[in-house]
This record gives C-alpha cells, sequence and structure tokens, in this order.
C-alpha cells in the first residue's frame, strides 16, 4: 500500500526521543510497513525517555502478538495506545511491568530500556519493578478488605510506618485519586460495596499510593459509565504532572482528549507515533488516517 | 393437532417420571429421618450427655462416646485441613496445567471416593500394629486422611473460582506470590474453604469403619488419646447388635445425635456458600 521508504532501515527515527541517540547501526523501528514516523518533534521539547521500547516481540505460545515494536515513552506525558481489538495495545502495555509473566506460556523478546536497565532482564526483581511502574486494570479489582486495608496493603508491602503516618499515605493517595471526599467516612467498609466508578479510584490510589514512577492503565474507563469516565480523564490530566503514564484506549475521543503522545497498532505492529495532536488531525499514514476517522477498526 | 397431542403426552409421561423418582429418592430420605426421630426421640435425655455407656441391664448414657467422637474429629480436622489447604493451593496457584497436577488430582479423586474401610485397614496396618494397641491418635489419624481429599478438591475449586484479574491487581503492586495466596486469594476464597471443613468434618463424624479398626471403643470415659476410645459410631454399631433393649435405645439416641449434627453441619456449609454469593 505504501511505497518503499528511501530513507534506510537502520537510519534514526523520529521514535528515538532527542536525548536518546540510536545504536550504531542497529536497526531501531521496524515496522514492515517501511516509511518512517514523521520527525516532526524531534528537538521540538526536550523531554526525557522514561522508558525505550526496542525491537519488542511478543510471543502467546507460537503466535507472534507483536511483530517488533520500537518507541519511546516520555516521562510527565501521558501516551496512548490505541488500535481495533486484537492489535497488541494491551499485550505491550502487560510487558512494561512483566505482569505477562504470571502466564507460562507467555513471552517477550527484545529490549524495553527503563531506569539504564533492560527491564526484560530475568535477573530483575519483578516485584521491586512493579512496585516502580504500577497498572491499574479494566475491570476494577478491589482486593477483598476494607477501603483502608486496599490502600494499606500495597504500602505495607515495602513500608514500616507508623499508624498515623499510614493514616496520612492513605488519605493523600485518595485524595489524588479524587475518591477521599467520597469515602472518607467508611474507610472501615468493604472495597467491594463501592460503584464500579469508585472501584476504579480505588485501584488508582492504590497503585499511587506505592508513588510509582510510571502508571500503566489498561483501558481504565472501558467498564465505567460517562460521568465516571470523565472523572477518571480528569484524574488523568492531574496525575500526569507527577507520573509517566501510557493508557490503552478503546476509545479514541478519549485518546484525543487525555494523551500527548498517541501510538497507532495494528495487527501487533506499530503503524504510528506522534503527538496525539498530529496522530488525530495529520497523520502521515493512510492506515492511521483511516482508523481516527472511523473508516476502519 | 395430531403431532400437538403427541407432544403433550410425551411431556406428561416424562413429568410423572420425574416426579415419580424424585418421591422414591426423598422418601427414603425422610423414611429414615422419621425412624430415627420416632425410635431416638423418646430415649433423649440428660442423662444422655452425663453418663457413661452403661453394661447391659444398667442405666447410663453416652457422654464417654460423644466425648470421644468430638475429640477425634477435632484432631482429625486439625491434622487434615492444613494438609488439604495446602494441596489444593498447590493445584490452583502453584501448578496449573502441569503433569504433576494432574496425577495428584487424579488420585486425590481416587481417596476421595476410596471406600473407609481400605482407610481404617492401612491405618490399622501402619500404626495400631505397630504400637501394638488400639489408641484415639490411630483414629484421629484415620479421620484425618478422609478430611484431606475433600478439603483438597473444595480448596481447588474455590481458588479456581478467583479471578485471575485480582491475581494481577495484586502481583502489579509488587505482591509475592505467597502473599497473594495467603493475604488475597484465600481472603476472597475464605467462605468456600470454611465450607470445605464443614463438608469434610460432617463426612467423618459419621464415619464408623476407620474407628473400628483404629480407636475400637472403651466402655468407660477416657482422655487418653493412647489408649482406646468411645465414639459415636462404634457404640452405635455395637449397642445396635446387641441382644440388650436399653442398649438398642441408646443406640437410637446415638444415631439421632449424629444425623442432628450432620444436618447442621451441612446446611451451615449451604449457608455460609450461598452468604458469600450473595456478597460477590
Amino acid at each position: 500500500m505504501m511505497s518503499e521508504s528511501p530513507v534506510p532501515a537502520y537510519a534514526p527515527r523520529a521514535v528515538n526521543g532527542s536525548d536518546t541517540p540510536p545504536p550504531g547501526g542497529r536497526p531501531v523501528l521496524r515496522t514492515t510497513i517501511g516509511t518512517t514516523s514523521t520527525p516532526q518533534q524531534i528537538g521540538k521539547q526536550a523531554m526525557a525517555t522514561k522508558i525505550e521500547i526496542k525491537d519488542l516481540r511478543f510471543y502467546y505460545k507460537k503466535y507472534e502478538a507483536l511483530k517488533g515494536i520500537s518507541l519511546p515513552i516520555y516521562d510527565k506525558r501521558v501516551t496512548a495506545f490505541i488500535g481495533p481489538s486484537g492489535c497488541g495495545k494491551s499485550t505491550l502495555l502487560r510487558v512494561l511491568n512483566r505482569i505477562y509473566q504470571l502466564y507460562p506460556d507467555q513471552r517477550a523478546s527484545g529490549e524495553v530500556r527503563f531506569d539504564g536497565r533492560n527491564l526484560l532482564d530475568p535477573k530483575l526483581d519483578l516485584n521491586l519493578l512493579r512496585a516502580k511502574i504500577g497498572m491499574v486494570f479494566q475491570k476494577p479489582t478491589p482486593f477483598p478488605m476494607s477501603i483502608y486495608e486496599n490502600i494499606a496493603f500495597g504500602i505495607r508491602l515495602y513500608e514500616k510506618l507508623p499508624q498515623s503516618e499510614m493514616d496520612g499515605r492513605i488519605e493523600q493517595a485518595l485524595r489524588r485519586a479524587a475518591l477521599w471526599d467520597e469515602v472518607k467516612d467508611k474507610l472501615k467498609q468493604s472495597g467491594l460495596g463501592l460503584s464500579g466508578g469508585q472501584q476504579q479510584r480505588l485501584c488508582i490510589a492504590r497503585a499511587v499510593a506505592l508513588e510509582p514512577e510510571v502508571l500503566l492503565l489498561d483501558e481504565p474507563a472501558s467498564a465505567l459509565d460517562p460521568i465516571s469516565t470523565l472523572k477518571i480523564e480528569e484524574l488523568i490530566s492531574e496525575l500526569k504532572s507527577d507520573y509517566c503514564i501510557v493508557i490503552v484506549t478503546h476509545n479514541m475521543q478519549q485518546a484525543a482528549r487525555a494523551a500527548d503522545y498517541t501510538a497507532f497498532m495494528y495487527l501487533g505492529e506499530l503503524i504510528e507515533f506522534d503527538e496525539t495532536q498530529i496522530i488525530f488531525t495529520n497523520p502521515s499514514k493512510k492506515q492511521t488516517e483511516d482508523y481516527v476517522t472511523g473508516r476502519f477498526g | 393437532m395430531d403431532l400437538y397431542v403427541r407432544r403433550r403426552i410425551a411431556n406428561l409421561v416424562i413429568l410423572s417420571l420425574s416426579i415419580f423418582a424424585t418421591v422414591i429418592g426423598l422418601a427414603w430420605l425422610a423414611a429414615i429421618l422419621w425412624t430415627l426421630v420416632a425410635n431416638g426421640v423418646s430415649s433423649l435425655s440428660l442423662t444422655l450427655f452425663t453418663a457413661s455407656t452403661p453394661p447391659p441391664g444398667g442405666q447410663g448414657g453416652l457422654i464417654n462416646a460423644i466425648y470421644g467422637s468430638v475429640v477425634m474429629t477435632l484432631i482429625g480436622t486439625l491434622i487434615g485441613t492444613p494438609v488439604g489447604i495446602l494441596a489444593g493451593t498447590f493445584l490452583a496457584e502453584y501448578s496449573r496445567n502441569s503433569r504433576l497436577a494432574d496425577v495428584v488430582r487424579f488420585i486425590n479423586d481416587i481417596l476421595l471416593s476410596a471406600p473407609s474401610i481400605i482407610v481404617g485397614l492401612f491405618v490399622y496396618a501402619v500404626f495400631v500394629v505397630r504400637m501394638g494397641h488400639f489408641s484415639a491418635w490411630a483414629g484421629a489419624v484415620a479421620l484425618a486422611i478422609l478430611v484431606i481429599p475433600v478439603v483438597l478438591r473444595t480448596t481447588e475449586d474455590m481458588l479456581n473460582l478467583i479471578p485471575d484479574a485480582l491475581r494481577e491487581a495484586a502481583a502489579a503492586l509488587g505482591t509475592p506470590k505467597w502473599q497473594i495466596v495467603t493475604m488475597i486469594c484465600y481472603r476472597a476464597a475464605v467462605q468456600g474453604l470454611l465450607t470445605g471443613v464443614m463438608l469434610a468434618v460432617a463426612r467423618i463424624s459419621g464415619e464408623t469403619a476407620p474407628l473400628l479398626f483404629t480407636a475400637l471403643n472403651n466402655q468407660f470415659m477416657s482422655t487418653d488419646l493412647n489408649t482406646p476410645m468411645a465414639n459415636l459410631p462404634v457404640v452405635i454399631f455395637q449397642f445396635a447388635m446387641s441382644p440388650y433393649r436399653d442398649w438398642q435405645t441408646l443406640a437410637w439416641a446415638g444415631a439421632l445425635l449424629i444425623t442432628i449434627v450432620i444436618l447442621v453441619l451441612n446446611i451451615s456449609a449451604r449457608v455460609i456458600a450461598n452468604w458469600s454469593r450473595v456478597k460477590q
């Protein structure tokens, strides 16, 4: 569909943030589409790359679900992964905290640099990694315990705090998740008794309470009503000043509203990655344009 | 129209047969309960709980047998429950889809349906023969062996009911595996686990065969676990087979007692299980 690009495959791509030079001679972005992303943002903003994904491949048993993905994820920005069902966007997200490793027949190869280390290194302490990279799932998953304990649980894994300090941390986490006013009088009640939207914000509070560096959100609002969705989106835009946020979403308006950068994926490949505004108004790929304008997907 | 009539008739026949079969099934149960109540209720009295089993022709109660049953059931449950829960945890949390798990599950299913007399004989051979005498300990061990497969099975089933999303959520916080299991999964499945234990208790509290070969019986009140100990099932067996009228009456009372206890345990297990379903 696209003509072969004149740019050689190993040329530096837009997906390398301005602060990360491409490793010498190594093909960085290997999309089979064959053309580069627009290098518009190079030099425009000097942002720190928090996570650098290089030639990531992912397998469910023998099935290749990600076919060589490379992209940077910037700190203090919201990056959205969009694409039709089955394109691999959730799979990509689940690599970033290696949650896929709960299932023995799933594996990843390639490189994901985080804090100067390859996050796929088998020697990495997964629990410490996951404390730094928090995750919120599609369906709210409160633990079968009180609202207070839901948040204290994660904190206690890593810190031994006196009661008063713990109370403070829990209030702070609930405030950050915009849930404090609704639950401050019933902290001892079960987290299962909250509404879906409140449960999801409880899960965000639980993740934020660990003070992670990265927050992964896997379709966090897809099971919620419009008002709860709005609250979650407001929350995301507030949280991005402190965290590096990655969000997977089916909802393109949500990506357009909430994300600074957007990656469009299709059939396990990264088709285009750019500033959200460009992806939605002036994408360089026909496929991206077709998808964001609703013509396919 | 002809087809319609035929269908109606077929439906009626099947419905009648089903109802008939149900009534037969329930009728036996009702008859058993009725016989127990009719024969047992007259001999229920306070002395049942104050006096030990009498010699033929004497006055007495069942306290030594009740005590023995409670103690051995309790010890059997205390030994069997941790083993069953841990093994069930191994199957559900640590070795899903592995060959070893399939083997363990298969063996457990065999143990679940093994005749209890075989368990009794086994404990007799490896325990009683070596010790040289019958004992309450041996009885408790035999009961524990019966507890394990029941608890193992319910534990595995209940843990499998917990959605993986909950495990993922806990893992995503950096929770070590053992804490995911003990603090999240167990907590989410606690009612189910409790139900399994209660069903196991209900099962062993009426078992006769394993005790016959292990704890035997004792005419007197005994609290020494190294000696034979009286227990309700064996006392019922012995007294019911005896030619003495007063022993037979006590056997009826004991049978009614056991039935009530098992009924209560089963109903509570059911209530607890339902309660957890409502909550989720």
